[in-house]
Parts: structure tokens; C-alpha cells; sequence
């Protein structure tokens, strides 16, 4: 297990070192900062998705949900279409950085929290009526996004549309520090509840059976989860779709359901995927795709793949 | 000791356990027996914090399991559901480890390895410890889930409907278990169960319910009588005595 975890690491610095050095240009005091701060964010933002999505299946005790269910990812799409159609392309919404990423950290943080009220004032209702009730808003606002695109200037749309995937290459430096600290508090505060997390994937019933603070500790995750999906999706665009294919890989390559090699394990499949598709997407394609597209080829292969497998055994 | 007070629980607005009040007696096994829908299951759970009452009252040592630390409830009672489905691919042995976990919050010393040895040897699952749950009989697979609790080794421990889906082999192999924890380590159990005659055979205490209320409660002899349980099942069971067991002959 130690081994498999050091290979991963081994891997993940590899491709972070290929990514940083390879075809560096004569004036690297230039490029390589611009480098530096592009693999930070992939990092931060690969390790927080592939954590909460981690968690999320724990929670939900189901190995093929995503956060994504609560709609945050669509509740973004729908703030960044909102700015463009509301207040055009060169309002300050929609050109600083800085006041998009608190407006739309701000606006997802309420969503999550009014949803939580809603469900969790009234006993009986439960995390599943949490997610229908989040699968509906996002659809919601899906077409509400689809309704403005379509009344928007097609010119305006190629701004909407550069926002629906997720792109690394012009992070803001003070957004990217902002939301280290936030990641960093975030992740020291789940600490405390890393040593539940086990025991939870067993089911309800066996949780509290096992003298987990059960609402306590999902509560909490659901909070955890919220914030490192909207820093994460706020920082780079919406790249949710990733969490559920590197938990999966994380659980088939360590084979345990141990938290404490299963979190560092899908973190570091995560960073290997993100920054090799970068790698890919610049040096190969010199951008002429998206690392979205890369991942969801090779994602899409790896499953025919295990799928294959599988049917043979 | 464990007492319940006046405790009620309504889904939807309609009632499914009215006022039920029940003292259970330490060292005894207590079946609660009564037809489908009488509320068995909801009082068992309500009693295991596993459902939250809407009223009332249910003490351990005196004092409310809504008051309780859930990790020193969890030292204290266990419970296990009739459907143990798991998600995750788990060997018995790491399942059986999880019944340490109010004690080391998931990382278990040696003392607790040797807890779960003992576990695994008093249900007899010692050659089988390695393998997969997944690929286990039902009858193995509930004598896992009972090693769990017994390496929680709790006071008191609740089971609803153990016997479900098991053949006659499995269930009086797990009944027998069910009569050594009482007797040998001296446990509480309180269980729901639907054969009546599994409940005269091996309980010392019946509680019977009827439409969210106890109707009836006393020791197996009272209970498993005609009279009586055709007052709670509304149907004729005649009582032979068999080499000194009251069974119900109600097949025809």
C-alpha cells in the first residue's frame, strides 16, 4: 500500500517536473514563475475536487455520485451567463477577477447554505432529499443559463461559452493565494473528522451504531464539500466531472477502503491527471483542445477498459 | 438498565408506536413478537437511537440516549439491522475490527486485535476470516455482523429479525450463539423476531405488540399460549408441549 502511494508521488512529481521544465523558453524568469503559479492552481484545485468527491461517496455511501448533484457546477454556469446578460461584458462583474470569484464564491455559499436550511430544519428528511432537491435546482438552473445564452449577442455567448470549461491558463495571482488559505483552513478543519470517515462508508446504520455523531459529521462533510467544490469551481471553471473518475481509479488501483491511503491516493491520481492533460493540451496540441477533452478520453478508455476486464473474469 | 417511557413515534401523522412504556431485564434474552406492522422494528429502533422518538423517553443507566456521548452509548449498546448490506468489498476480519472502533476511534491497538481474534474464534468464523463477505453464505455473513458486536462487546445488544432469510441450520446455530452471549458473558438481548416458536424456544422474556401498543409482556410461559396469541395474531394456535418446549402448531 506505502508503495503504491510512494509510486503515485514518485509519478505526480514527475509529471509536475515535466510540466515545469520541458521546453522552457531562454527567459525562464519569466516563464517559470507563469508555470509555477499554473501547476499550484492545477494542484489545489485537482487535490480539493478528488477530496471532496472522495468524501461525497463516503457520505452517500455510492460509488458513482459526484458533488456535482448538488448543482453547483450549473449554479455557476448560471451566475456567469447572469453578469453577461444583466450587465453586459465589460461591467466589472464580469472583467475583475477578484469581484466574479467573491460574488460567485459568495452566491454558491448561500445556495448551499438556504438548501441545508431547508432540508435539515425538518427531522426526517434526510441527505437524499438533499441531493433530489439539488438535482432539480440544478437543472433548473441549467435552463435558466440555456434561456439567457440563447438572448444574449453571440459575441457575448464565446465569453459565456470560454467559461463552461475549465481552463488554468490565467489564474489570478491574489485569488490563487486567497484560496490556498481558504483550502488550507478548510482541509485543517476536516481533519477532525478524517478518522469517521471509515466507519461511515459502512452505512447509517453501522455508523451510528459505531457511535458516530452521525448528523453532526455529515453536516459538516456536506459544508466541507460545498466550499472546496466553489473555490475550486470559482478559481478555475467547472471540472467536477474529474472527481468521479479518479475516486473510481483511486479505489481500483489501492484496492482498500482505508480513508487515510484512499484520500492521499485520489489526490495524487488527480494531480497526475490534471497536470499530464495540461502538459498534453500545451505541448502536444498547443492548446488546440481542452484538458477536459484529454481527461474524458482517457477516462472514457480506462472504463471500456476495466469494463472489458471485468466481463472476461 | 434500560427503560422506556411513554415513548411514541408517528410517520406522517399516523401513529405506529403509542405510549409503549418497558422495563428489559438484564441478563435475559426479550423477543418482541407481534404481527406485521405492529410497530417491533420502530420500538426496537427507537431504542437504539438508530430512529429518532417523537416523544418519550428511553433511559440507559437513567439517563436519555439523546443525552448520552455517542461513543460511550456505543460501548454500551449495539444494534444490528435485519438488512446488513455493505457497500465496500470488506473481509470478515476487517469488518469484525469495525466493532472496535468506540474504543479506538479506528485505530486499533493490540488489545483490540485481540478483541477481534476472540470475536472471530467465538463465532467459529476463524478459517474463513480472510475472505470476502461478498463471497460468504447468508449464514456466515449474519455470524459475521454478530462477531462485529460481540468485539463491541456491549451491555446490551439489539438485533431485528436475526433469522431473517436463514435456513433452519443458520438460525438455531445463531439462536444458540444469541443463548451463549447471555449465558456465558452474561449480555442483554432484545430481539425482534417472527417465528414464535424460535421465541419460545430461546427467549426468557416475550413482548408482544398490536397496532403500535404492548399488548402483552411477561415470561415465555405466559406468552406463548393460545388464548394470548390468538388475542395478538387474531388467529387459532393451538400450544403442544414437545420434549418440555411449548410449540405453536399453526400451520393448518
Amino acid at each position: 500500500m506505502k508503495l503504491k502511494l510512494t509510486l503515485l508521488a514518485v509519478a505526480a512529481a514527475l509529471v509536475i517536473a515535466a510540466f515545469l521544465f520541458i521546453d522552457l523558453p531562454h527567459n525562464w524568469d519569466y516563464a517559470l514563475p507563469r508555470r509555477f503559479k499554473k501547476v499550484l492552481a492545477i494542484t489545489l484545485t485537482g487535490g480539493a475536487i478528488a477530496y471532496a468527491t472522495l468524501i461525497f461517496q463516503t457520505m452517500t455511501n455510492n460509488r458513482i455520485l459526484t458533488p456535482n448533484v448538488i448543482g453547483l457546477d450549473s449554479l455557476y454556469m448560471l451566475i456567469q451567463t447572469f453578469v453577461i446578460f444583466a450587465f453586459g461584458v465589460v461591467s466589472l462583474p464580469s472583467t475583475n477577477q477578484g469581484v466574479n470569484f467573491t460574488l460567485t464564491v459568495g452566491i454558491m455559499m448561500l445556495f448551499v447554505g438556504l438548501l441545508y436550511k431547508l432540508i435539515f430544519k425538518r427531522e426526517g428528511n434526510n441527505l437524499f432529499f438533499l441531493l433530489l432537491i439539488g438535482l432539480v435546482m440544478g437543472t433548473m438552473f441549467g435552463s435558466m443559463s440555456t434561456f439567457m445564452q440563447v438572448l444574449i449577442d453571440p459575441n457575448d455567448f464565446l465569453i459565456v461559452q470560454g467559461k463552461m470549461f475549465a481552463s488554468f491558463n490565467n489564474v489570478n495571482e491574489d485569488l490563487l493565494l486567497i484560496s490556498v488559505l481558504i483550502l488550507a483552513a478548510v482541509a485543517l478543519y476536516a481533519m477532525r473528522f478524517s478518522k469517521y470517515l471509515d466507519a461511515l462508508s459502512l452505512g447509517k446504520e453501522h455508523a451510528v451504531n459505531l457511535g458516530i455523531p452521525y448528523n453532526f459529521v455529515v453536516k459538516n462533510l456536506l459544508v466541507i464539500v460545498a466550499i472546496l467544490i466553489a473555490v475550486s469551481t470559482a478559481l478555475v471553471g467547472p471540472i467536477t466531472f474529474l472527481g468521479l473518475l479518479v475516486v473510481n481509479l483511486a479505489y481500483q488501483f489501492m484496492r482498500t477502503y482505508r480513508h487515510r491511503i484512499l484520500i492521499p491516493g485520489a489526490m495524487l491520481i488527480s494531480i497526475i491527471a490534471l497536470v499530464g492533460g495540461q502538459l498534453i493540451v500545451e505541448r502536444v496540441f498547443t492548446f488546440e483542445t481542452t484538458v477536459s477533452v484529454i481527461i474524458n478520453f482517457i477516462g472514457g478508455a480506462y472504463f471500456l477498459y476495466l469494463l472489458l476486464r471485468e466481463s472476461k473474469a | 438498565m434500560i427503560e422506556v417511557k411513554e415513548v411514541s413515534k408517528a410517520y406522517g401523522g399516523k401513529p405506529v408506536i403509542e405510549n409503549v412504556s418497558l422495563k428489559i431485564r438484564e441478563g435475559c434474552i426479550t423477543s418482541f413478537i407481534g404481527p406485521n406492522g405492529a410497530g417491533k422494528s420502530t420500538l426496537l429502533s427507537m431504542m437504539s437511537r438508530l430512529l429518532q422518538k417523537d416523544s418519550g423517553e428511553v433511559l440507559v443507566d437513567g439517563k436519555d440516549i439523546s443525552q448520552w456521548k455517542s461513543t460511550e452509548l456505543a460501548k454500551k449498546i449495539s444494534i444490528l439491522k435485519q438488512s446488513n448490506h455493505i457497500n465496500l468489498r470488506l473481509t470478515v476480519r476487517e469488518l469484525v475490527s469495525f466493532g472496535r472502533f468506540p474504543y479506538s476511534q479506528g485505530k486499533l491497538t493490540k488489545e483490540d486485535w485481540e478483541k477481534v481474534d476472540e470475536a472471530i474464534a467465538y463465532m467459529d468464523l476463524t478459517d474463513i476470516q480472510h475472505k470476502f463477505l461478498d463471497q460468504l453464505s447468508g449464514g456466515q455473513n449474519q455470524r459475521a455482523f454478530i462477531a462485529m458486536v460481540i468485539a463491541q462487546n456491549t451491555e446490551y445488544i439489539f438485533l431485528d429479525e436475526p433469522l431473517n432469510n436463514l435456513d433452519m441450520k443458520h438460525s438455531v446455530q445463531i439462536m444458540k450463539v444469541l443463548r451463549r452471549l447471555v449465558e456465558e458473558l452474561g449480555k442483554t438481548v432484545i430481539l425482534v423476531i417472527h417465528d414464535i416458536n424460535f421465541a419460545s424456544c430461546y427467549s426468557d422474556y416475550i413482548v408482544a405488540l398490536k397496532d403500535g401498543r404492548i399488548v402483552r409482556e411477561g415470561s415465555t410461559e405466559t406468552i406463548i399460549d393460545s388464548d394470548v396469541l390468538e388475542h395478538i395474531y387474531d388467529m387459532d394456535i393451538p400450544i403442544e408441549l414437545v420434549n418440555g418446549n411449548r410449540i405453536g402448531v399453526y400451520f393448518k
